[in-house]
């Protein structure tokens, strides 16, 4: 036995005892149990009532009582009265109003648990009195301190929605939800993220209340790494609905993306493959596209080891990716072969697929493996398998006679349902490819007397007719068939009357008495107007132009393609996009099948519209062939989805917090370093750090540290190098103290993923930097130090160090003014809110060299004005993330190597920080 | 994602416990699911379907159901690997999932039900981390729980603090070999399944990292191998404490493990193996009086190996009688249920050949063209101390920085997977 299978049963709860209650007043002893003096009794109590709830008694009625109980210090008695209130708040309105209170002093605990608890259950408590009193504690909690409340709070603000959408847009709450997304805690942005995807999934506009933007994408893609399983599937989910704007970001997105291929969590690496997939599209390097093709083969061929439920969709989705992008599998086809323990909806599945993946180089392989199925018990399979042959032949035309003879095997065996399969799937490929294998006809005429089902019937019929002229008793053959011509379905009726008229315009001679015989039968006798008509039909056409007759009768047919299982690219498109959804099993738009919750529609579930004509829908799946109802909705999605692209970024609230697209950001690399090329800060591996902290006071650490912003988003740059320690260290804890711009690191965990040894190399890292109100620091005199913590966990060592914030990293993206605001502005600041300087020993005099710079610091140029002929004057906006403006005009003359810098903001604080901004830009 | 309500039934669709997240679907709609379980054959049923606007999306565990429902165009594939996640977490809880244990510990259903899932979006499933906060009656503390740091943190599966006296690591590398073999003894799909298991007892926030030999990583390092010393895995897949980034850079494995047992890694290997243990089987059947077997056994693997609880599963027609056996070794048993003889072998060396034959009588009335026993034959099989792909463990670092050591003790075995012969 393994070591590890001893885990042991554990001794079960025993809460079986609940589950039996005398009859008879059980109700009212429980009402005394839950008043009874000793708390353990009303505990005992409060679990009796909470059996009888799940064996689905009617409980209700005990509900001011368990409120009673509501108030305590037990938290598993707590949650127990909890759930009870879920259930039964909406019998009792006006008792449950009674539990507010409870609800809020909870909410106010001191205990993050009890906190998070309280939120979660009023949230899940659908009665309106209740909800009114959500708001105020649900505020409170998004900005709790402890990530585990907040988490909760970002779910419960999509609780509030579904409730009652109103108000929770009137009370900002989707803006505090936006805010999250910034939060230094990866559980929390995702739960947020979650949240949001939500609630823009039951709005009309759905684009308008959460679309990933840039800022957005880089926070989720900081946050990715490092969250718990379920939060990357959110965070994934999300990213699927962006849309790149070029190769090289797609290209940075996969990068980031593909390593979630090795998780253990199915859903984690479902929804990487769905975004993998999408963005393949717009990678332009073929080299990438082959190398991203090979890495998705092996974590899907995986997924079929899961369990039968989990292969199922996977094998739907399968099914998609192999439309979309036939190469990634086309050297699996084995792993598709059916296991004989499958449950018969997996192998269904994996039939369509091994016919998808089938080609002349692997026919015979599959053809073997299909003839295999054909042998098994279950009837629907056998028949599925069959089919599939017949689809393989139509599909390949080189492997055709192949397919024929492996037919012709299975017609030998004599099991009638596999004859009959059999010999519908001849007539195709005889209708596929006309005049090849007239030869097997013989074979098939052996067999009809043992056919009893109307399909393979008609199919018979259908191929004596069609080939009359080479049956030597084709008449005979059709006759065995008017005996029972009334009792037969239409469709055989149909067949035999065409077929009659086909044997008699080919062989006139013996064929003119059944052939008047079917067609009166059809005219007179019938109530079917569709065999009416064309009896009539034929009647006329033969009576006055036997010539056209033949022309119409006999004429060449279509060629049949087997497109059963083709999707139309826009629908394929779109149910990329919804990879791993109900949408992806059913193969149709999710609009078919789901009412968005706040339009009213009239209809509900769409019906299958299959059209059963021969191949079509040869596989006798409901779910492939309906593509052209929902082609028009696949583009509509598609439009929709570039509108969204085109929309601005939302979060630009400004204030304090996240204003615009600050905060949050990528690790420790620097993939998506191409993603807005003109506002990029500077690269971030190459320019050297000052150094903070040296190896004789800090236990052999090197650190070398400095601010800088890229992507929208500033960072703290550390170069880490181990010089004398003994001990190798990899990871370290950082925090800021408080400081007048509210900075603070996205998150405390420094991980440089690897252990730096002694005199090794040394190893960047970039903290991402988010600001956040609580550290602001309001009774200090502005300044720029920021006092930063470094604690080195290897070595237990906790450093201290000051690094000066240039100024400039807090200027964002958005502070590009236009140039009648700018004038406007400038004129109201006037030289009241402005101060000026001089500075010497420029980098550049040239306004040129000396704008380029500037804008990459997100210091706008507005507009150059020549008032002389040797000056010129340059006028910037930018915006710091406190939401000030800064303009300034700088003057150069030429023969100076000097320029006077006029500055004007309404916070005239900011000034002095702005200019010493400008001289660390502008000189040398 | 969102799922509206998550419920556990037993096979007939009535509900042992059941969490209504949303309020947008229900109780009442479980009995359509009802209807539908016992009105349709289990062959014609999916694991999703949409009945009007509400679907339906279950799974099969033990002799239950478990079920989610959802109005929405829903993650299905994640509300399913949470459906399973959560079984096993119960069965980390209390054992076997049963109607019985449900029964017995449904406060604490209830409280997991609360927890991992909130408003259908799943939260945390790390079982280890939710023992410390969520525990039975019987464990309780006295102290109000709070909730673990994990939780939230980075590393969600592992508390700080923890301390064991011994300082140990186990590691267990379990392959299991998916076979399928054609009736003309042509190999038609052959795949290696391998996980590795740990169980750690290590102190502190220990820094691991475990070296495989894996080709790959020899290639990234520029290291030279012995040919046939280095296995190339066709997919590996992590528990979530492994970093995935690092190992899509340069292979290497490195991670915090969480406490006590837990899955490591899986992997694949599609190559093409050579069958542990081949059988054959020759049938005669006399029509409609008697049918015999000849079954030969063959031990491909070296003969220092053993394979022990050797088990072969022959199917039979279902009317056969009398049965009588012939063999060298082992036991064989008809088990009419299945209709099958089972050829148990407890210590089957390696390269040896094993013989028996089975006779059977057959009633006069049989149907000379019933095919059903022509199900594939299937073996069962373990063999220590032996992996088929030759993967082996070539250190496992552990640091930390209270600097103690610890040694890991490393197992090997190969078992049968999904391993059929189908009969000619």
């Amino acid at each position: 036995m393994m070591m590890m299978s001893l885990a042991g049963l554990r001794k079960g709860g025993g809460d079986s005892k609940y589950f039996s209650t005398t009859k008879k007043g059980e109700m009212h002893e429980l009402k005394e149990e839950l008043n009874d003096q000793k708390a353990d009794r009303r505990k005992e109590a409060v679990k009796k009532v909470i059996a009888a709830m799940t064996v689905g008694k009617d409980v209700s009625q005990l509900f001011p009582d368990m409120l009673n109980c509501m108030q305590t210090a037990n938290v598993e008695l707590k949650k127990l009265v909890y759930l009870y209130l879920i259930n039964y708040a909406k019998s009792a309105p006006d008792v449950a109003i009674l539990a507010v209170n409870c609800f809020r002093r909870d909410a106010n605990d001191q205990n993050p648990l009890i906190r998070a608890l309280a939120i979660r259950t009023m949230g899940c408590i659908r009665v309106e009195k209740i909800t009114e009193y959500l708001c105020d504690p649900l505020r409170r909690s998004l900005s709790d301190d402890d990530p585990y409340v907040r988490k909760t709070a970002a779910i419960c603000v999509a609780k509030l929605y579904d409730i009652n959408p109103e108000l929770a847009e009137e009370q900002g709450f989707l803006e505090l939800l936006h805010d999250l997304i910034s939060d230094s805690n990866p559980t929390v942005v995702a739960n947020a993220v979650a949240a949001l995807s939500e609630i823009a999934s039951f709005s009309v506009d759905g684009s308008k209340v959460f679309a990933v933007s840039g800022s957005v994408l880089s926070k989720l893609l900081a946050a990715l790494a490092e969250c718990s399983e379920w939060s990357q599937v959110f965070i994934l989910d999300a990213l699927a609905t962006y849309q790149p704007s070029s190769a090289r970001e797609a290209e940075s997105i996969v990068e980031r993306v593909s390593p979630r291929l090795q998780h253990s969590n199915s859903a984690v690496v479902m929804s990487a493959v769905k975004i993998i997939v999408k963005y393949v599209d717009l990678i332009e390097s073929q080299e990438t596209v082959k190398s991203l093709t090979r890495k998705l083969s092996p974590p899907l061929v995986t997924l079929l080891s899961a369990e039968p439920e989990i292969q199922y969709v996977a094998l739907r989705n399968i099914n998609l990716i192999v439309q979309k992008r036939p190469s990634i599998l086309a050297n699996d086809v084995r792993v598709f072969f059916c296991r004989y323990t499958d449950p018969i909806y997996v192998k269904m599945e994996k039939l369509q697929i091994l016919v998808k993946l089938a080609t002349d180089r692997n026919a015979e392989q599959v053809l073997l493996e299909l003839k295999e199925y054909a042998t098994e018990i279950d009837i629907d399979f056998v028949k599925s398998s069959v089919r599939a042959i017949g689809r393989v032949a139509i599909k390949l035309e080189r492997s055709a006679e192949r397919c024929i003879n492996v037919l012709l095997d299975l017609i030998k065996t004599k099991v009638n349902y596999v004859v009959q399969e059999a010999i519908i799937v001849i007539s195709y490929i005889f209708r596929r490819f006309p005049n090849r294998y007239e030869s097997i006809i013989a074979t098939l005429c052996e067999n009809l007397e043992t056919l009893d089902e109307p399909e393979a019937k008609a199919a018979m019929i259908w191929i004596v007719g069609e080939y009359a002229e080479r049956i030597d008793n084709a008449d005979e053959l059709l006759e065995t068939f008017m005996d029972a011509f009334q009792d037969e379905t239409a469709d055989v009726q149909l067949q035999l009357l065409t077929a009659t008229v086909k044997l008699f315009l080919k062989r006139p001679d013996g064929a003119k008495e059944i052939m008047e015989s079917v067609l009166s039968m059809a005219t007179e006798s019938s109530d079917n107007p569709d065999l009416r008509d064309r009896g009539y039909i034929y009647w006329r056409l033969l009576s006055t132009d036997p010539e056209a007759a033949k022309r119409v009768v006999l004429s060449d047919k279509p060629v049949i393609v087997d497109d059963s299982s083709q999707l139309e690219p826009a629908l394929l498109d779109l149910l990329v996009e919804n990879i791993a959804t109900l949408a992806s099993i059913y193969h149709k738009p999710p609009s078919a099948f789901v009412k968005r919750t706040r339009i009213p529609l009239g209809s509900g579930m769409r019906d299958d519209d299959d059209d059963d004509v021969g191949l079509e829908s040869s596989d006798d799946d409901d779910d492939d062939d309906d593509s052209d109802d929902s082609d028009d909705e696949g583009r509509g999605k598609k439009k929709k989805q570039q509108q969204q692209d085109d929309s601005e970024d939302l979060l630009g609230f400004g204030g304090l917090s996240v204003s615009g697209g600050n905060g949050g950001g990528s690790g420790s690399d620097d993939l998506l370093g191409g993603f807005d090329a003109p506002s990029m800060g500077a690269p971030a591996s190459s320019a050297p750090l000052t150094s903070r902290l040296s190896p004789a006071a800090a236990e052999g650490l090197q650190l070398d540290a400095d601010f800088a912003r890229r992507n929208g988003s500033i960072y703290l740059d550390l170069d880490f190098s181990n010089v004398s320690s003994q001990t190798p260290f990899g990871k370290f804890a950082i925090q800021f103290n408080k400081n007048t711009f509210a900075l603070a690191p996205s998150s405390v965990n420094v991980d440089l993923g690897t252990s730096l040894m002694q005199g090794g190399p040394k190893s960047r890292f970039s903290v991402p930097i988010v600001t956040r109100p609580e550290m602001a620091q309001p009774g200090v005199a502005p300044n720029l130090v920021i006092d930063v913590a470094l604690k080195n966990v290897a070595v237990g060592a906790i450093n201290y160090f000051k690094v000066t914030l240039p100024f400039y990293v807090l200027f964002t993206e958005q502070g590009r003014a236009d140039k009648k605001g700018f004038i406007d502005s400038w004129k109201t600041l006037g030289d009241a809110k402005g101060q000026a300087a001089t500075l010497r020993g420029l980098v550049s005099t040239q306004m040129d060299a000396v704008v380029s710079l500037l804008e990459q610091h997100n210091i706008f140029h507005i507009a150059t004005r020549n008032p002389a002929a040797d000056q010129r004057v340059g006028y910037f906006s930018s915006k710091t993330t406190t939401g000030a403006m800064v303009l300034a005009e700088i003057t150069f003359k030429d023969g100076h190597d000097a320029c006077k810098v006029n500055l004007r903001c309404e916070v005239s604080q900011v000034l002095p920080f702005a200019h010493e901004a400008f001289q660390r830009l502008l000189v040398k | 994602m969102s799922a509206s309500a998550i419920f556990f039934t037993d096979l007939k669709g009535k509900i042992l416990i059941s969490r209504n997240y949303r309020g947008d679907v229900p109780v009442s709609c479980i009995e359509r699911f009802a209807t539908r379980i016992q009105e349709e054959e289990e062959a014609d049923r999916k694991p999703v379907f949409t009945e009007q606007d509400v679907t339906f999306v279950y799974i099969k565990y033990n002799n239950l159901y478990v079920l989610s429902v959802t109005k929405k165009n829903a993650n299905v594939f994640t509300m399913m690997n949470y459906m399973v996640r959560l079984c096993g977490v119960l069965k980390g809880y209390f054992g076997e999932v049963s109607e019985e244990s449900i029964r017995d510990n449904f406060v604490i259903i209830y409280e997991l039900l609360d927890e991992t899932m909130d408003f259908g979006f799943p939260q945390t499933t790390e079982e280890k981390i939710l023992r410390e906060y969520i525990t039975q009656s019987s464990f309780r503390l006295e102290k109000q729980p709070r909730p673990p740091m994990a939780l939230t943190n980075a590393v969600s599966w592992r508390s700080e603090g923890i301390v064991h006296r011994k300082n140990e690591v186990f590691l267990d590398v379990i392959e299991e070999l998916n076979l399928l073999v054609s009736a003309s003894g042509q190999v038609l799909h052959s795949e290696i399944l391998g996980k590795i298991k740990m169980k750690s007892f290590l102190s502190g926030m220990p820094e691991l990292k475990l070296g495989l030999n894996d080709k790959l990583m020899f290639k990234a390092s520029g290291r030279n191998y012995a040919k046939g010393k280095a296995v190339e895995l066709e997919d590996v897949k992590f528990h979530q404490c492994v970093r995935l980034a690092r190992f899509e850079n340069d292979r290497t494995i490195s991670f915090i493990p969480p406490d006590g047992e837990f899955e490591l890694m899986s992997y694949r290997l599609n190559t093409h193996v050579k069958p542990l243990i081949w059988v054959e089987a020759v049938v005669e059947p006399h029509k409609s009086s008697r049918i015999e077997y000849l079954i030969t056994a063959r031990s491909q693997f070296k003969s220092r190996s053993i394979a022990n609880n050797v088990e072969i599963t022959i199917p039979v027609p279902t009317d056969v009688d009398s049965p009588s056996f012939k063999t060298t070794i082992g036991t064989v048993t008809y088990v009419p249920d299945k209709d099958a003889i089972v050829w148990s072998i407890k210590q089957f060396y390696g390269a040896k050949e094993v013989v028996m034959r089975a006779h059977f009588g057959l009633p006069s009335t049989s149907d000379p063209n019933d095919t059903s026993w022509k199900q594939p034959a299937s073996v069962k099989f373990e063999i220590p101390y032996f992996t088929v792909s030759g993967i082996q463990v070539r250190y496992l670092k552990i640091i930390e920085r209270s600097g103690y050591s610890a040694l890991p003790w490393v197992r090997y075995i190969t078992q049968n997977g999904d391993y059929s012969l189908r009969m000619s």
